[in-house]
C-alpha cells in the first residue's frame, strides 16, 4: 500500500486563541508534568470529509491520556495522527501542529520510520504476525538493525516479562503466535510494541475484543507501563478510562468538547454534552 | 415460529435446493467422467509401449526404436529456464504494482493490459518470439529462445496470481509492520512475501504447467522434433532441442498407426510430469499454510 505524503500546512506564526477547553481552573499535579505530545489546532480530512475540527490537546509525560466519545467521534483518527498511520490512507490530510518533545512530526524533514519507533501502537484487534512468538517480539528491533542474537534474546525476554506474558510462553517461544488466546495475543502485541523501546504508546481500544479477565490484565499492565511510557488510549469503556487514565479527553463529532484530569472530568464535568455522555444519556 | 411453519410458506424451497445441488453435482460428475475417459483412452492406447527403453531412447523413424528421452529432458530444461526467467520478473512486477506504484491512470493502464495479455493466444507469443529471440537476438531455435518465449506466455498469469496473493494478506499485518517502524521494503520482504508465498507458488506452478503443455508457440519458433542429443548447459543458447508437446504433435502427424500409439505413450509421460509438478505445488502450499492462518 503506497504511503501518501500528506500536505503540511505551516501553522500561523501568531497562535490563535485556544478554543474553549476548560482545565478546571487549578493546575493539578498531572497537568503540571512536562508535555510529551502537543497537538495544536489539528484539522483532519478524509478527502473532502472533515473528521477533526481544531483539536488542541496536550499529553503529559508518563501519564495515561484517555480519549473517550461515541463511535465515529474522531478519537481513533486523532490517535492515528500521532504516529502518522493516517499517511497510509489515500486522500487523508492533516492540518495544524503536532509536536513530540517540541519537534513537529509533520515537518518535511520528519523520518516517519523513526517516528514510529518512538511512538509505538497497539491496535484494536490483536494482529500478531503469522510467525513464532519470538519472531513477533524480535521484529521491531530486527528491522531497526539489531543483528546480535544475544541482544535480541534479551529484548524478547524483557518485553515479554514487561507485558506480563513471559511466564505463560517462556517454554514455547518458537510456537506460532496464532496459537495464543485472544488476551495473550494482545499482550504479545504490547510486548512487540515495547521492543522498539518507544517513548509513547498509542492504544486503540486494546481491550475491546477481550473477556473481562483479560481486560483486567491489560488494564493492570497499562497502569504499570505508565511509569516508563507516555500512553494515549482510545476506549469505549468509561469505567476503563476512569480506572487507568490520569487525563481524559471527550470527543464528539470530530470536536474536542472537554479535557481534564480524569477524576474531575468524571465527577464534575463542565460541559453539558460531557455530562450527558458519561451519565449514559447518549453514545 | 417453528421451522416447519417457515418451510410451509415456501413449499418448493427444499425441492429446489435439492435439485440445484443435484445439477451442480452432475456438472462435477461430467467433468470427472470426461477426464477419466480421456485418461483411460490414452492409457489403453499407449500403455503397451511404455517401457524403460521408451524413456531412454531418442526418436527414430523406426517405431520400435523410438523414444521420448530427448524431448523429456528438453522439456525439463525448457520449464526450468522459463521459471528462472518468468518468476523473478513476474513477482517483482506484482510487488511493484501492488505495493509501490502510486494509484494513477498509468497504473490502471498497465493493469488492464496485463489482464488482456493473459488472454492472448500463445501462437501470437510464438511469432513474437520468432522475430525477437530467434532472429533479432540470434538465439536460433535453442532452449533459451524457447524458454524466453514461454516466459512471455506465462508472465501475465504469474503477475496476476502474485498480485492476488499479495492482496489477500490482511491490512492489519501491513499496519502492524509499519507501526513497528519497518520500511516499505522490510514490510514486503519480511511479512508480505512469506504470507503470500503459497498463493504465488500455486500461480507459478499452474502457469508452468500450462507452459509445459504448450505446443503452438514452439511450432511458431520452428522447434525441432528429431533431435539426437540432449541440451548441455554450455550450449543452451545455441543448440536445437525438442520438447514433449512438439514431439507428441509430430508423432500424431505420422501416417503409420503405430506412431499414434507412441504419441499416446508420450502423453502419459507428459501427464506424469504435470501431476508431479502439481503434487509439488500442493506440498509447498501445505508446508507454508500450516504456519499461516488468521
Amino acid at each position: 500500500m503506497p504511503l501518501i505524503e500528506s500536505k503540511q500546512i505551516v501553522p500561523p506564526p501568531t497562535p490563535r486563541q485556544r478554543p474553549q477547553i476548560l482545565h478546571h481552573g487549578v493546575e493539578t499535579a498531572v497537568l503540571s508534568r512536562s508535555t510529551k505530545i502537543s497537538a495544536q489546532h489539528v484539522d483532519f480530512y478524509y478527502g473532502d470529509h472533515q473528521a477533526l475540527y481544531d483539536i488542541s490537546l496536550d499529553s503529559p509525560e508518563k501519564c495515561v491520556t484517555a480519549l473517550i466519545g461515541p463511535s465515529g467521534c474522531g478519537k481513533s483518527t486523532f490517535l492515528r495522527c500521532l504516529n502518522r498511520m493516517n499517511d497510509m490512507i489515500e486522500g487523508a490530510r492533516v492540518e495544524g501542529d503536532i509536536r513530540l518533545d517540541g519537534e513537529d512530526i509533520y515537518s518535511r524533514g520528519t523520518d516517519v520510520v523513526e517516528l514510529r519507533k518512538r511512538v509505538g501502537m497497539v491496535f484494536q484487534k490483536s494482529n500478531p504476525f503469522p510467525k513464532s512468538i519470538w519472531e513477533n517480539v524480535a521484529y521491531g528491533p530486527k528491522v531497526a538493525g539489531v543483528r546480535d542474537r544475544s541482544v535480541l534474546e534479551e529484548i524478547v525476554e524483557r518485553c515479554l516479562r514487561h507485558a506480563a506474558l513471559w511466564d505463560e510462553v517462556s517454554g514455547r517461544l518458537r510456537d506460532s503466535a496464532l496459537q495464543l488466546s485472544g488476551g495473550q495475543q494482545q499482550r504479545l502485541c504490547i510486548a512487540r510494541a515495547l521492543a522498539t523501546d518507544p517513548e509513547v504508546l498509542l492504544m486503540d481500544e486494546p481491550a475491546s475484543a477481550l473477556d473481562p479477565a483479560s481486560t483486567s490484565r491489560i488494564e493492570d499492565l497499562i497502569v504499570e507501563l505508565k511509569a516508563q511510557y507516555t500512553i494515549v488510549i482510545v476506549t469505549h469503556n468509561m469505567q476503563q478510562a476512569a480506572r487507568v487514565s490520569d487525563q481524559t479527553a471527550f470527543f464528539y463529532e470530530g470536536k474536542l468538547i472537554e479535557v481534564g484530569p480524569t477524576n474531575e472530568l468524571f465527577t464534575n464535568p463542565n460541559e453539558k454534552q460531557t455530562e450527558d455522555y458519561i451519565t449514559g444519556r447518549f453514545g | 415460529m417453528s421451522l416447519a411453519e417457515h418451510t410451509n410458506g415456501r413449499p418448493y424451497a427444499k425441492a429446489a435446493s435439492k435439485l440445484f445441488a443435484a445439477a451442480c453435482g452432475g456438472c462435477t460428475l461430467l467433468c470427472v467422467l470426461t477426464l477419466l475417459f480421456l485418461l483411460w483412452n490414452i492409457l489403453a492406447y499407449g500403455w503397451g509401449l511404455l517401457s524403460w527403453d521408451f524413456l531412454t531412447s531418442f526418436p527414430s523413424r523406426f517405431p520400435e526404436k523410438s523414444g521420448i528421452y530427448g524431448s523429456l529432458i528438453g522439456s525439463l530444461y525448457l520449464i526450468g529456464l522459463t521459471a528462472l526467467f518468468a518468476v523473478p520478473v513476474g513477482v517483482g512486477a506484482a510487488i511493484y504494482l501492488e505495493e509501490f506504484a502510486p494509484p494513477s491512470r498509468w497504473r490502471s493502464f498497465v493493469q488492464t493490459n496485463i489482464a488482456n495479455l493473459a488472454g492472448v493466444p500463445s501462437i501470437v507469443y510464438g511469432i513474437l518470439g520468432l522475430g525477437l529471440f530467434v532472429r533479432s537476438l540470434g538465439l536460433g531455435r535453442s532452449v533459451v529462445a524457447g524458454a524466453l518465449t514461454l516466459s512471455l506466455v506465462v508472465l501475465p498469469i504469474v503477475i496476476l496470481a502474485s498480485q492476488e496473493a499479495l492482496r489477500a494478506v490482511p491490512r492489519s499485518i501491513r499496519q502492524a509492520s509499519f507501526a513497528l517502524g519497518a520500511t516499505q521494503w522490510q514490510t514486503v520482504w519480511h511479512q508480505l512475501l512469506p504470507a503470500a508465498t503459497p498463493g504465488i507458488m500455486t500461480g507459478v506452478i499452474l502457469a508452468l504447467s500450462r507452459a509445459l503443455g504448450e505446443a503452438a508457440p514452439l511450432v511458431a519458433l520452428g522447434t525441432a522434433t528429431y533431435v539426437g542429443f540432449v541440451p548441455t548447459l554450455s550450449t543452451l543458447w545455441q543448440d536445437d532441442f525438442s520438447a514433449m508437446p512438439m514431439q507428441i504433435f509430430t508423432w500424431t502427424e505420422e501416417p503409420k498407426k503405430v506412431f499414434h500409439e507412441i504419441a499416446a505413450a508420450g502423453i502419459v509421460v507428459l501427464l506424469t510430469v504435470l501431476i508431479a509438478m502439481n503434487a509439488v505445488a500442493v506440498l509447498i502450499r501445505h508446508r507454508f499454510s500450516k504456519r499461516l492462518s488468521w
